[in-house]
């Protein structure tokens, strides 16, 4: 039995996801096969084809897959079910959406957003937004699991030579939804589950247009600006900014908080990063009790004279 | 039309959960219980979709024991028109809870399913995406927008990059995302009303659902806590630490 890894891509590159669910893949000790499913696109397929400890890509190809519905990523997965016992994708908004639809057909109970693997039954997950971990064991054959990515190191994205096989397309059974349109986040930023400095803004920031303070010092520091929940509920920016339980997980090598309490619902997605700096102007916030630097200070006079000494 | 809302109970997600001293399991003793948030979203909209006109009744389902009736009685008090209950004392795992949701559905046969996204003590975000899977029926993940245009329903959903909007003909799945609305407290003259709303009571065999558990538990612990750093006095200082001692920078 093998592993399938279920791909992650924007139309025209992988994701640094995959990278990393392929690196918590390898610690199954089986073989690894990435399923591919896009709208033809040669570039994917060549980028997973040298992917390190890929061994067979599935070329699912079809115009279909210009954009991604989770009833026909299901429909692929259980298509070629009998090869695999492990069906892993990212916890991210893709892998969350797809995954559990094919695990349920699959009579599988998936196990979510796995930080550690210690055998090929039994793993680590957060649960209660962080507040515990809970070592898990399944009793089933086959499993899923979604991983989250910034437990897991990446996986060499050159250097491997797999197979690729070209599968059919499954039809979709089940009644399914359809595209309309998209509205992505445009930006000249690292993406912010892959960058290496996170600068995020919380309620403190007291308005969008105070970004623009975070902005320029993420512009000096090449980071990705990020918020609170409470920052995105103001309205302040959009909800592909939040990081936390309800949001995105990030791990980078620094991590910048500005006007963020730290709420455990926050905590949940930033404590694993490397290095943290909390900002505010409460010295009793919580925020500070996680910090390696704590500066306490009025942000509005902060970020200016920060921005103005890197 | 009538929409069918599944939902939770959790804790207050102001409590922060502990594990118990045996490190088996949380702590639950003691802590004040909820409608999860995203169930209360999911509430909330159907509210919203009766209001509009849109739609005709809204039914609410839980699973669990004698204890649930209190989430039950809350979504009665801020709009729901009936609830059911399925006792069990047993906890369920995420496909079990769909599989049960899903003959739920049989019988009622709901033009829409509305359901949180994720329920925030286990962090599992499974259910919805497996009883659509369950029932064959379209699922839009996420959402923070619900458009209902005759037979179709459009929904705006919160994905890494952005936003993506998704139609589907009903009936559909939809989960919640926070930013769909901002769900609102229930009156004391509708939590005395409630009382008298029905609540019907049903049980996993009358459902014809064989549940398994397939994930045991063996240890919950405490995550490693972070030392707590030092305090700097001044940005000088902070951008001194980050080059030359974290050398992060």
């Amino acid at each position: 039995m093998k592993t399938l890894v279920i791909a992650e891509h924007n139309g025209e590159n992988l994701s640094a996801a995959t990278l990393s669910v392929i690196d918590a893949a390898k610690k199954l000790g089986r073989d690894i096969d990435l399923l591919v499913a896009s709208n033809s696109s040669s570039n994917i397929l060549a980028e997973a084809k040298v992917v390190e400890g890929v061994s067979t890509v599935l070329d699912f190809s079809h115009e279909k897959f210009a954009n991604e519905i989770a009833e026909d990523i299901a429909a692929c997965v259980v298509s070629v079910k009998d090869s695999y016992d492990f069906f892993l994708a990212s916890s991210s908004t893709s892998g969350k959406n797809n995954l559990p639809r094919a695990a349920a057909l699959l009579d599988i109970q998936q196990i979510s957003e796995v930080t550690e693997i210690l055998d090929d039954k039994t793993f680590k997950k957060p649960i209660y937004a962080g507040s515990c971990i809970a070592t898990v064991q399944s009793t089933q054959e086959k499993n899923a699991l979604t991983i989250r990515t910034t437990s897991f190191e990446k996986t060499g994205a050159s250097g491997g030579s797999a197979s690729i096989e070209t599968k059919d397309v499954p039809g979709t059974d089940s009644r399914k939804s359809g595209f309309v349109k998209n509205e992505l986040t445009v930006s000249d930023r690292p993406e912010l589950t892959a960058a290496d400095i996170v600068v995020s803004g919380g309620r403190g920031m007291q308005n969008g247009d105070n970004f623009a303070l975070l902005e320029g010092v993420a512009t000096k520091l090449n980071a990705a600006v990020g918020a609170s929940r409470a920052a995105v509920d103001s309205g302040f920016v959009p909800n592909d900014y939040q990081v936390g339980q309800t949001g995105k997980s990030v791990a980078p090598n620094l991590y910048i908080a500005v006007g963020i309490s730290g709420a455990i619902q926050h905590l949940a997605g930033m404590k694993d990063s490397k290095t943290i700096v909390a900002i505010n102007k409460d010295e009793e916030a919580p925020i500070f009790k996680v910090a390696d630097y704590g500066l306490v200070a009025d942000l509005f006079e902060a970020l200016p004279d920060l921005e103005s000494k890197l | 039309m009538k929409i069918l809302i599944p939902i939770k109970r959790v804790n207050d997600y102001n409590v922060k959960v502990r594990p118990n001293q045996a490190n088996t399991d949380v702590d639950l003793s003691n802590v004040k219980m909820a409608m999860n948030p995203f169930c209360e979203i999911a509430v909330e909209e159907a509210i919203r979709l009766k209001e509009a006109g849109k739609a005709d009744e809204i039914v609410v389902v839980t699973i669990g024991d004698d204890k649930h009736q209190e989430q039950l009685r809350t979504a009665l008090a801020l709009g729901a028109d009936r609830a059911l209950h399925v006792k069990t004392d047993i906890t369920l795992q995420p496909l079990d809870v769909a599989k049960t949701l899903a003959k739920v559905y049989e019988r009622e046969s709901a033009n829409l399913v509305i359901m949180g996204k994720v329920g925030i003590d286990g962090d599992h975000n499974q259910t919805g995406q497996m009883f659509a899977a369950l029932t064959n029926l379209p699922q839009a993940t996420f959402a923070s927008e619900i458009e209902i245009n005759g037979n179709d329903v459009q929904v705006t959903r919160e994905i890494d990059g952005g936003l993506e909007t998704l139609t589907a003909e009903m009936p559909a799945v939809i989960t919640t995302d926070l930013r769909l609305n901002e769900p609102r407290y229930a009156s004391l003259p509708n939590i005395m009303k409630a009382k008298r709303k029905p609540l019907e009571e049903l049980s996993l065999d009358e459902l014809n659902v064989n549940v398994e558990s397939k994930v045991t538990t063996l240890k919950v612990e405490s995550p490693p806590q972070r030392q707590e750093g030092v305090k700097v006095e001044n940005v000088e200082q902070l951008v001194d630490k980050l080059r030359n001692e974290a050398k992060v920078i």
